[in-house]
Parts: structure tokens; sequence; C-alpha cells
């Protein structure tokens, strides 16, 4: 890996090793949130420590893809606390009746410390894979667009697509825009990373180069919170693991404690059935 | 067929080519701005907005371009006293402004149209992303949305910007001396209508072949899979290739 220069410069304190304290990236508290007449969440409080990889896990439908989108506000809770870098994101309620963020300032600011990175890549398809990756630094952010050109080769780099930097988003197979999505959420220096089911789009054989990737990036120490079907990366890579039942937080806990001793009969279910 | 004669009327046709292309660009710019407010309107999802878009594109794309053109023209001389009160009448009285309002009223009807399929084939996906990166709307439209939709656009409006081109010879009903207008005049003086309209009918053709390949030209560039530059010499991958 060749790309320590790349990361902000918290995550480049705790490289090699947990903080010596532990320092609160994201804090939800008592989320709910509705489509319609259906509760998808019905309370979820969590929180993700700095160099916390948490797994978010739970049968389709349980809520788990809401909430990380709530956490990056693609939707917007009805009701709860959501604390991003310690920033408590103020709403306001609309005429309607529903909430909506009260200030796009801070809504921006919030997004840029949390990246997402989706499920379908949604790479911006009339940009090559470079512009694909200096986008939101050099317009969101503001940043010297040479640098953001430096520092994304970099990131390319890192995630094996130096190569392919002039190429368009449709020539690339899903294991690449995947990759290059990667680059892309970690060109704004984020403090957190949200993966929305990495890899549940992939073809099986390029699920492994994603893995890699995000695997590199746990081990660099940096704060993730992953919704996903695979277990072995929630197993063996997730420090902790959040385990959604029906829009409620079914179990909780260390990764490895919860594999060898689920709590709950749900849990232990679940493990069962994905290994079959 | 009189050589001579062709020759003769299509010089005298070409003076009025600079009026045709201008009423042509000016209902374009015109017309495409209109056209980008309404589709917006359109798709805004405000009832306020999007209902009087929509009432706007009914009718203007259900009632002809020459009734448009002479109710502008010739029906709004009925309000004469007002519009003079108002300081509009010197724009109202003129011909050419009367023909470039009809015209660009018309084409943002159809064109929102055009416009609004192209906003529609966004993916989502990618509206997303941008949300997700603290993108705010207005930079969302100016950076993903609009190149997006324009170039899915583009061979639909291509279609229209040649009707468009075709449509100034209505022009000529009310007066303007563009190519339509000065072939009429020429057919009154001398009778010799297939010749006369041959060559008016010649640059008409000229001008949408330059008008179509101009499109065709403008699509090309907003491909996206023409590599910009050359492709990078390959670099060492930190990480597997696939194989």
């Amino acid at each position: 890996m060749t790309a320590t220069h790349a990361l902000p410069p918290q995550a480049a304190a705790t490289r090699n090793g947990t903080p010596p304290w532990p320092v609160e990236k994201i804090a939800v508290l008592d989320l709910h949130k509705s489509f319609g007449s259906i509760e998808v969440l019905k309370g979820i409080s969590f929180t993700a420590n700095q160099g916390d990889v948490v797994a978010i896990l739970g049968s389709s439908g349980s809520g788990k893809s809401t909430l990380l989108r709530c956490v990056n506000f693609l939707e917007t809770p009805d009701a709860g606390e959501i604390i991003v870098c310690g920033e408590n994101v103020r709403m306001r309620r609309r005429r309607d009746g529903r909430q909506a963020p009260a200030d796009p300032a801070q809504l921006t600011r919030v997004r840029t410390r949390a990246s997402m990175v989706f499920q379908s890549f949604n790479l911006w398809p009339h940009m090559t894979i470079l512009e694909n990756v200096i986008e939101a630094p050099v317009h969101v952010q503001r940043r010297p667009r040479k640098d953001c050109i430096e520092e994304a080769e970099a990131l390319l780099d890192k995630v094996g697509l130096a190569a392919k930097r002039h190429e368009y988003p449709a020539v690339l197979s899903g294991g690449q825009q995947q990759r290059a999505a990667i680059a892309r959420a970690l060109a704004s220096h984020p403090e957190v990373l949200l993966f929305d089911e990495p890899t549940s789009a992939l073809d099986p054989e390029l699920v492994g180069e994603v893995l890699k990737v995000m695997r590199a990036l746990a081990e660099e120490g940096r704060t993730m919170l992953v919704v996903t079907h695979e277990m072995g990366f929630a197993r063996h890579v997730s420090t902790r693991s959040l385990f959604l039942h029906q829009g409620r937080v079914e179990e909780e806990g260390a990764s490895a404690e919860m594999f060898a001793h689920p709590r709950t009969d749900r849990f232990r279910q679940f493990i069962q059935r994905s290994q079959s | 067929m009189d050589l001579s004669f062709m020759q003769a009327t299509l010089l005298t046709l070409l003076g009025g080519l600079p009026l045709t292309l201008h009423l042509t660009a000016s209902s374009i710019l015109l017309g495409g701005a209109g056209a980008l407010v309404l589709a917006l309107m359109r798709t805004s999802g405000i009832v306020l907005l999007s209902a009087p878009a929509r009432a706007y594109v009914f009718v203007f794309r259900g009632t002809p371009l020459l009734i448009q053109l002479f109710m502008i023209y010739y029906g709004l001389g009925q309000f004469r006293p007002a519009l003079q009160d108002l300081g509009l009448w010197s724009f109202f009285r003129d011909p050419y402004f009367c023909a470039v309002l009809a015209m660009a009223m018309n084409t943002a009807a159809y064109s929102s149209e055009i416009i609004r399929g192209g906003l529609a084939s966004v993916p989502p996906g990618a509206l997303e992303a941008a949300s997700a990166c603290g993108m705010r709307p207005l930079m969302r439209l100016r950076r993903i949305v609009l190149p997006l939709a324009i170039r899915q656009a583009l061979p639909a409006y291509g279609n229209e910007l040649v009707l468009m081109a075709k449509a100034t010879s209505l022009a000529s009903t009310i007066t303007l001396m563009e190519v339509t207008g000065l072939a009429g005049k020429m057919i009154a003086q001398t009778y010799r209508a297939v010749e006369i309209f041959a060559c008016a009918g010649l640059i008409y053709l000229a001008l949408t072949l330059i008008l179509t390949r101009a499109v065709l030209l403008l699509e090309w560039w907003l491909s996206p899979r023409r590599p910009r530059r050359q492709p990078a010499p390959p670099t060492i991958c930190t990480t597997g290739e696939p194989a």
C-alpha cells in the first residue's frame, strides 16, 4: 500500500494500534423511520468509536440499509438523534409534518465526513474514473484541483486502478467500479466510511477484490459501518457487529464473541442459515 | 429549366439567409432557456410550479405555430393603447420580435418535453451519490443532472432544431423578407414558382444538413466512452487486477 500520505491525520495517528481512548464518531439515539404506514426502524441506538469496523447484519427487510442511509441523511429520520463526528445534525419540521435537515451547510459538512459506498456503485457515467474521484474534493470542498488530482491518483493506485483512471465507468467490471467508488469515497477525507452492501451486486468471482480493499482499509484503522451479507467479513474483519431484526437491535457486541457465542436464538439461526 | 436564372435566384434568395439564421438562432436560444425552466418546473414536484408548466405545454403544443404567430403580431395590435402605456408597443409592432417570440414560445413547449425525458433518464443512483458526497441541489443540477440529461435529450432535440430552422419560413407571412419571403416576392414578379421554390428548398436543405451534422458532432463529443486523453502507460498495481 502506498497511500500513507493520502490518509487524513486522524486515521494516520491511529494506524499502528487502537487510539489511547475511545473517540466517538457515530452516535445514533432512538432512531425511528417509517415509510408510509410501515415502521422500518423502531428505535435504534448504537455508537461507533474511532477505528471501529461495525458490521450491520440482518435479514432483508430488517432495516439495516435504511439505518445506514439515515446516517448519511439520504433518508431523513422521523425521530431520534444522529451525531456524526460530534456534530448533532439539527432538524426542522416541514409543513407536511416530516423532518428535514435544518442547515444545508451542516448537512454538507456531515456528509463530507461520512462518505458512502453504494451497492450499485453509482459512479457518474459522464465522467472518467479520475474525474469521479476528484469531483467532490474540487467542487464540494473547493480544494486546489492539482492537489486533488495527485491525491486521486494515489488513491486509485491504492485500489489497483491507476491504469484505468482515464476510462469511463461503463467499460469497467463491477469489481473495478466498486473499487473506484471506494476511492471516490476516500477522496473527500472522510472520518467514517459507510458501505451499503458493497459486494451484493457483484459476480461471485469479483467479490474478493472489493473485500480485499475493504480489509486493507479496516487494517488502517478506519472507522467503517458496513451493511453486508458477507459473513466472513463480519466475523473476521469487523470489530463489532450489530444484528437487526424487524427494525430493532436484536444483538450487538464484539464480532468474535458474537459469532462464537450468539446470545439470541435469532442470531444463532441467522448464522446457521448463512453458513448453509 | 433556366440555369442562369436559377443561379441569379439562388444569389437573391441567399440575401434572405442572414435573417433566417437570426430568426433560427434567437428563437432556439430563447426557446431553449424557456424549455429548461419549464422542464425544471414540471419535474419540481411542486404543484404550484408544475401545473402552470403543464398548462403552458398543453396550449402551445396543441395550437398551430401560425396561429400563435398571428395572435402575437395581429392580435396584440388590438391592445395597442395598453401596450403603449406599458412601453411594450415598440416590441410588438416589430414583426421580427413577434416572430422570435412566437417561435421561442412554441419551441420552449416542445423542447421542455424533450428535456423532461432527458431528466427522467438520469439514473437515481447518480443523484444519490451526488447528494451523499455533500452536493447541494443547484450544484447537483449543474454538475450531474444536466450533463446527463442533455446528452440523453440531444438526438430528439436535434430534431426540434431542424423543425425550428424550417419554421422560420412562417415569418414570411408577417412581412419578414427571409428566404421564403424573398422567394414569394420573386414569384409574384416572375411567376416561375418551380425554379424559385426549388432554390429556396435547396437553401433550407443545406441549412438542415449543417444543423444535423453539428448535433451529431456534439453527440459524439459528449459521448462518455471516448477516452479523453491517451490512456496512461500501465503502472504497477499494488492490489490485484482480476486475472
